[in-house]
């Protein structure tokens, strides 16, 4: 999985240059559709539909109009939705990280028949479809009052639970007893083993199931729309696919202008951690 | 790796910290596992209970036996789901996973600017479902004469563009990852022989990428069939011929089913038929493409 493992580079020939321009265009192409997007938010509403290929111009131009807009209209405040967004997010995730590995090194280091039925679960319910469970867990949800921001958390923790245990316990095998056995003879209780000497090696673990759940948490549309009453709280998501019903007809400007918003948080995300990202990736798709 | 061979099962464990670990099962263990009850088993029980039952709440519950399942076979809406579902998924496959490959081939070549590349093919994995169908939605609505929603072939063929802008940089990252494992001697050792480009390819590369490709069919396949956020912004099931939705996948179809306050114990039957459905696939592909690995 290294990406850093490349081959030693040697002179191109003239097909290798021939091959970079091409995908030169074809970047370009791929990129394209982002920079509809944000060219269409600086345009007037009719001009989006009229012309969504054109450039800008004197006529169609209205600035940050769109924006300000955007984040006002229909009937729910667009900065709301980024603000439960991103709590939802960052939560769950954490509370994903903390819980999921404490129990993924119990399941290792205790490895009784309960445990392993746990993990067997887990693994079971990674090829569960959500539609299986839609209907009853938004009614489990509901019945335990878990319906709410602050707690779908929780939520996230059982329904996500199965990928980070499994990526733990398949980390945790492969660390060396020795020095868990030394910090117990040394007279450290298993909290503290675990959190000053284990939690700190699971690092590259830690890293690549924080990606994959902030990447499913952010962008999840279904648990959320079917736990949270969404004429009160909404993520982004939610946002978005309701602009249209809210408001009879939409404004298109407005609409991509709430698009480029919400990719923005996405696009400083990759490039600030490019790297874990794609590595998180390349480890989360190795199940099985 | 060779360290945990220790035990039979592969786990590493100790007599000296098992025992204390054992002791704080309620601190270490038992958080998770409630919310693993919570959020997955109790619903996944619950949800085969009630697929045998008719019901509107939960506690307002009738005994119907297989009655539901019945329903869910004979209901032609879910029939064309199905057949769509199974279209969508198997031409993404091919497209997704022959793009994604040869783009990841021609991107560990030698070539100026292959990590820049790399990233931008990846960019359109990071957006949402949601979005990312709001986004194509605007584009192929105003190139086309017609609506998508109008026409389903145009519906079908904008699926497959949205699928494969999300996905091909996706399996590319896992095919790069495959290809740079390929052994350089290997290659060498073809060349030397007077294998051309397309017979090392074909003979030596391919075999050992093997493994990177049952990843990738696995997961498009699995993706296809669960699709629902692109398949809900883009047409939305539209258009509606005879009183089926012509463009919709199964899991639209099973969240509409669940919408209707009579229909919740069909909607549950059609859920699970879809869960077994998911999993058979995907134990089979598995088994089909990992007879065929190299073995090292």
């Amino acid at each position: 999985m290294e990406m850093a493992k490349e081959r030693p580079r040697e002179k191109m020939t003239s097909g290798q240059k021939a091959l970079s321009v091409v995908f030169a265009v074809i970047s370009v192409i791929w990129l394209l559709p982002i920079a509809i997007v944000l060219m269409n938010s600086f345009k007037e509403n009719g001009y989006v539909n009229s012309e969504l290929f054109a450039l800008p111009n004197a006529n169609s131009y209205v600035g940050f109009s769109n924006y300000v807009n955007g984040v006002t209209f229909g009937n729910y405040p667009y900065f709301l939705s980024a603000g439960y967004s991103v709590y939802i997010t960052v939560v769950s995730t954490g509370l994903i990280l903390l819980c999921t590995s404490m129990a993924a090194w119990y399941i290792s280091r205790v490895n009784d028949p309960f445990s392993k039925v746990v993990y067997y679960l887990c693994v079971f319910s990674m090829v569960v479809p959500f539609q299986m469970v839609m209907y009853t867990l938004a009614n489990t949800a509901r019945v335990l009052r878990l319906d709410m921001p602050w707690t779908i958390p929780i939520v996230y923790l059982g329904f996500g639970a199965g990928l980070a245990v499994f990526m733990f316990v398949g980390f945790v095998k492969s660390i060396p007893l020795e020095i868990e056995e030394a910090a117990a003879i040394d007279g450290c209780g298993p909290l503290r083993t675990f959190f000053s000497a284990v939690f700190p090696m699971l690092k590259p673990t830690l890293i690549s199931v924080g990606v994959l759940e902030i990447m499913w948490v952010w962008n999840d549309y279904l648990l959320p729309y079917l736990v949270l009453d969404i004429t009160v709280y909404r993520t982004i998501p939610i946002h978005i696919q309701y602009l249209q019903g809210s408001y009879g007809r939409v404004d298109l400007g407005a609409t991509m202008a709430l698009i480029v918003l919400s990719l923005i948080p996405i696009i400083v995300f990759y490039l600030a951690c490019q790297k874990h990202i794609i590595k998180g990736v390349a480890a989360g798709a190795v199940k099985g | 790796m060779s360290r945990s061979k220790k035990m039979a099962d592969g786990a590493l464990t100790s007599p000296l910290i098992r025992k204390p670990i054992q002791r704080m099962f309620a601190v270490f263990l038992l958080p998770t596992f409630v919310c693993f009850c919570i959020g997955f088993l109790w619903p996944f029980i619950q949800g085969i209970y009630l697929s045998v039952h008719s019901f509107t709440t939960t506690t307002n519950v009738k005994y119907v036996g297989f009655q539901n399942y019945a329903k869910a076979f004979a209901d032609q809406g879910f029939r064309q789901a199905f057949g769509y579902t199974a279209l969508v998924a198997a031409v993404s496959l091919v497209l997704i996973n022959v793009l994604a490959f040869f783009v990841a081939y021609a991107l560990t070549q030698e070539i100026r600017g292959r990590n820049l590349y790399r990233s931008v093919f990846f960019i359109p994995n990071l957006i949402g479902g949601i979005v990312l169908g709001y986004i194509w939605k605007t584009i192929i609505d105003s190139l086309l004469p017609v609506s998508m929603s109008i026409q389903a072939n145009y519906g079908f063929w904008g699926l497959m563009v949205v699928m494969c802008w999300q996905q091909v940089g996706y399996m590319m990252i896992i095919y790069i990852a495959g290809l740079q494992a390929v052994p350089m001697d290997m290659i060498e050792a073809a060349r030397i022989d007077g294998a051309n480009g397309w017979k090392t390819l074909w003979n030596i590369t391919l075999p050992n990428v093997m493994p990177s490709i049952t990843i990738c069919t696995f997961l498009s396949l699995t993706n296809g069939f669960k699709l629902y956020d692109q398949n809900l912004v883009l047409t939305n099931g539209a258009p509606v011929r005879r009183g089926i939705g012509q463009t919709e996948m199964l899991a639209l179809n099973i969240a509409k089913t669940f919408s209707t306050a009579n229909q919740r114990g069909v909607a549950q039957a059609k859920a699970v038929l879809f869960f077994i459905l998911v999993t058979a696939i995907s134990l089979i592909q598995l088994r089909a493409t990992r007879s065929k690995e190299v073995q090292q």
